[in-house]
């Protein structure tokens, strides 16, 4: 198991190496010069840009300028923002924890309400309130997250005044909640479907008849010999969804003026600002190298036939 | 049981991470501001300022609310676009070249140094020296010795210019390289501010902290999420605070910063998005902003290009004849536009009625215009223009307007967004004509026409070259008064229309509003709202 461990995290380093490289090029091939955007509509001077390129390293090509981002990166160092000209380290710890945050909520709501309602409805398919749950999570997923984020935002915040409309202190839990609850449905509708076919279709196996049959506790043949084996799917699922949430929370962090990586990333990218593009990507691929990891011990714990060597 | 160590180790990565969010959760619990913030500051939505608050180099409208509230020039203008001496006393000239500043004394920078010639002269120098990369630093350009302190290329020569030169502790004198009666007007943009002599201690960390002469004082940045300043009570300029102190708040959306103001956690809003343009003066009464103000948008052709090179006027006057201004800026653009009778807008020294119907829809004199002018080459040119702006709506309704009265047909460029839109325009890529925008830098005439259409201007992007209309320009500029310059320019303007530099389309409008909680609400001749005279009730 160690041993898996160490090759699993030996292994990330060239995926790492080889994302980083990709993005880098991507956002190299890009048109439109960073420097050059930031002068805008007006007259500017075209000494100053080349002054500015030459300072940051920008007129280097671009193997160099890769080279010498990555030594920055193993110093630590995640590079400058061209405009303005803060450690892009800095950045990324202002938005990092705020999109965890929100992300971890999230997936705390997706998992537990999910994979209840996913029991719930599983454990008696095809009654009344299976299919009241399957029509709600078709809702769910075919509704765009802006369309559920306006409506929820007019309704509890318009409305009713339950909540506030935007996001104002990213701390505050209850302010959180609107925001969270929207990233959740749509993953929240896959979990809740996922968990419901897994939950029907093993409760006509056999080893859940010989559980029946035994005479244990229906608590035990639910909790520990349904459950066990039906969340292998659900699980996988999770594991890529967590990175999921955390990149694609753009529309809903836009809606609520959450000041996340999502946000963060699509300034950067329209803004040509190359580094900062790659720092958070490349904690991304980290995330979703780790989260998979995760997944594939977890396997283990609900399977125990699987073994790693 | 395998199974049950493998949990154990899950479960233990599961508490470092939780553990590692609570940590940096807890770094930023403090300026928890619910609301609109301490008693008697008003907030507006001005995002993250894109560079670090030095003067000249900031010329973004985020950045330069933030450095008009914390830095104080020479002079600035009322809503009509008329002088207003705040730092200097007077600004005077004889011969339009040399030019001799007082200064009113007592003023003070906020940490209670005085404001001298000295901190103009040092801090110009610096803005303009070439090793300091400052974005605005052409700004300096009319002075004499600029090209010592900014050469093209290498190493400045010198390191002050020597056109500037202090005759007491409240008098200097600035010598241009020509005459330029307008230069005054100049003078009022942010990037003339003064600078402090701690500033030069370390220019890095004063960006992020400055200290200035204006009406406000800085208190703190949050980044991207809200900077703060306080209202400074030693202040003497005709702008003193009548408020406590400002957040300007950032916000992700327009859409977002709206409902906030409905909803009272945001006194000020500077553009409502479309989406809410319909219903905002319902929803905000009084306090609905809609109001002109100096800048304009046009459709400028590229005269490098196959479609535009050396093509007759007259096509180009049928162009703008076939595009119903009117109907266009009341249903595309909800009326946030009024049609454009000229090349410079109102609120403009020198805004002019141009007597001609060239502005005016009229299909059928187009249509004629442009088969006496010979055509568009192979009837057909394209709109560049950047789809991250909200202008595809405009730029279809244009096309549309065009090849519905005079059969040509036009068709929408789009770049994905502003920086690629940009490098086509400087690289001479544009294959047919690119939307051009252009707010007032200062309230002159020839800022829309000098800087626009000289064949020498850095905007002059269409690459448009009339010498008439550069030796016309040329000896505008060095009128013996500031009158008589306007006077030539307005000539220029009429010019203009003969040649057609590019086709104006409409003059913006600023639609913007504030809530219940704050009154006084006025807009500048930028359209930037002036929060110093904002009150509270």
């Amino acid at each position: 198991m160690g041993r898996y461990v160490a090759r699993r995290l030996l292994q990330m380093i060239p995926v790492f190496i080889g994302s980083t490289l990709i993005i880098f090029c991507m956002m190299y091939a890009l048109p439109g010069d960073p420097v050059r955007a930031m002068m805008g509509d007006q007259a500017y001077d075209p000494t100053v840009v080349a002054g500015i390129k030459k300072e940051l390293g920008l007129d280097q090509p671009l193997l160099q300028q890769y080279v010498n981002y990555m030594t920055g990166l193993f110093q630590g160092d995640f590079g400058t923002q061209i405009a303005s000209q803060r450690p892009i380290a800095d950045i990324i710890a202002d938005a990092f924890p705020v999109t965890i945050r929100l992300t971890l909520f999230a997936f705390t709501f997706v998992t537990l309400v999910g994979i209840g309602l996913g029991v719930v409805a599983g454990l008696r398919p095809d009654t009344l309130r299976d299919r009241g749950l399957l029509t709600l999570t078709l809702v769910l997923v075919s509704m765009p997250s802006f369309v559920l984020g306006f409506l929820l935002q007019y309704l509890f915040a318009f409305q009713w005044s339950v909540t506030t409309p935007t996001v104002t202190d990213s701390t505050d839990f209850s302010q959180l909640m609107l925001p969270a609850i929207v990233l959740a449905s749509l993953s929240l509708a896959y979990v809740a479907r996922l968990t419901r076919t897994s939950i029907a279709e093993n409760l006509r196996s056999d080893y859940m008849r010989t559980a029946v049959a035994k005479g244990l506790p229906r608590r035990r043949v639910i909790g520990v010999h349904l459950m066990r084996n039906s969340l292998i799917p659900v699980v996988t699922f999770l594991g890529i969804e967590l990175g999921n949430l955390m990149t694609g929370a753009i529309v809903t962090e836009g809606i609520f003026n959450v000041r996340g990586i999502g946000i963060e990333i699509y300034d950067a990218l329209s803004r040509r600002e190359g580094a900062t593009v790659v720092g958070i990507a490349s904690l991304m691929v980290l995330i979703y190298l780790a989260a998979s990891l995760i997944v594939d011990l977890l396997y283990a714990v609900l399977d125990p036939r699987i073994r790693y060597a | 049981m395998r199974g049950a160590r493998s949990a154990k180790w899950v479960a233990g990565a599961i508490v470092v991470a939780l553990a590692a969010t609570a940590c940096g959760g807890s770094g930023d619990d403090e300026g928890n501001n619910k609301g609109s913030g301490p008693a008697g500051y008003v907030s507006i939505d001005v995002g993250e300022p894109q560079k670090p608050l030095i003067p000249a180099d900031t010329n973004e409208s985020n950045g330069s609310y933030v450095i008009q509230a914390l830095f104080t020039q020479l002079l600035d203008f009322d809503a009509k676009g008329e002088i207003v001496y705040t730092n200097a006393e007077s600004v005077t000239t004889k011969d339009s070249k040399t030019w001799t500043v007082k200064l009113k004394k007592g003023w003070k920078f906020h940490n209670g140094e005085e404001v001298t010639s000295k901190s103009y002269i040092d801090a110009w120098n610096w803005y303009a020296n070439i090793k300091n990369n400052q974005q605005n630093s052409f700004w300096f350009q009319d002075i004499k010795g600029y090209d010592d302190v900014h050469p093209e290329k290498g190493e400045p020569k010198a390191k002050a210019m020597s056109g500037l030169k202090a005759v007491d502790d409240h008098t200097f004198t600035i010598e241009l390289k020509y005459t330029m009666p307008y230069f005054i007007y100049k003078l009022g943009y942010t990037t003339w501010a003064p600078l402090p002599k701690v500033f030069y201690d370390d220019p890095k960390a004063f960006g992020q902290k400055p200290v200035g002469n204006g009406p406000y004082t800085f208190e703190k940045w949050d980044h991207k999420k809200l900077i703060q300043v306080k209202a400074w009570d030693d202040y003497l300029g005709p702008n003193k605070a009548k408020n406590k102190g400002v957040q300007f708040k950032n916000y992700t959306t327009v859409e977002a910063a709206y409902k906030d103001v409905v909803s009272g956690n945001l006194d000020m809003i500077r553009q409502v998005g479309p989406t809410d343009l319909p219903k905002y003066k319902q929803d905000l009464g009084d306090g609905a902003i809609d109001q002109p103000y100096a800048a304009i948008q046009t459709l400028t052709p590229a005269f490098y290009s196959k479609t535009f090179k050396d093509i007759d006027p007259k096509v180009l006057q049928g162009l703008s004849m076939a595009i119903d201004r009117k109907t266009i800026t009341d249903t595309v653009l909800n009326k946030t536009r009024t049609p454009a009778q000229g090349f410079t807008p109102p609120g403009v020294k020198g805004y002019q009625n141009l007597d001609t119907d060239v502005f005016t829809y009229n299909p059928a004199k187009a249509k004629q215009l442009i088969q006496e002018g010979g055509g568009v080459p192979g009837n057909k040119f394209t709109i560049q223009y950047n789809t991250d702006g909200g202008h595809k709506e405009w730029v279809t309704a244009v096309c549309e307007s065009i090849r519905k009265a005079t059969g040509v047909d036009c068709v929408g460029d789009p770049k994905p967004d502003f920086a690629t839109d940009l490098e086509a325009r400087d690289n001479d890529q544009v294959k047919g004509m690119y939307r051009g925008g252009w707010v007032a830098d200062y309230p002159v005439n020839a800022n829309f026409m000098k800087e626009l259409y000289h064949s020498t201007a850095e905007a002059n992007n269409g690459h448009f070259s009339n010498k008439e209309i550069d030796g016309l320009m040329n000896k505008a500029d060095s009128a013996k008064s500031l009158d008589a310059s306007v006077k030539a320019f307005q000539e220029v303007e009429k010019k203009l229309v003969e040649h057609m530099p590019a086709i104006p389309l409409w003059y913006y409008r600023i639609n913007g509003g504030h809530g219940k909680n704050v009154d006084n609400v006025n807009v500048d001749f930028h359209g930037d709202l002036e929060v110093w005279g904002v009150t509270t009730k």
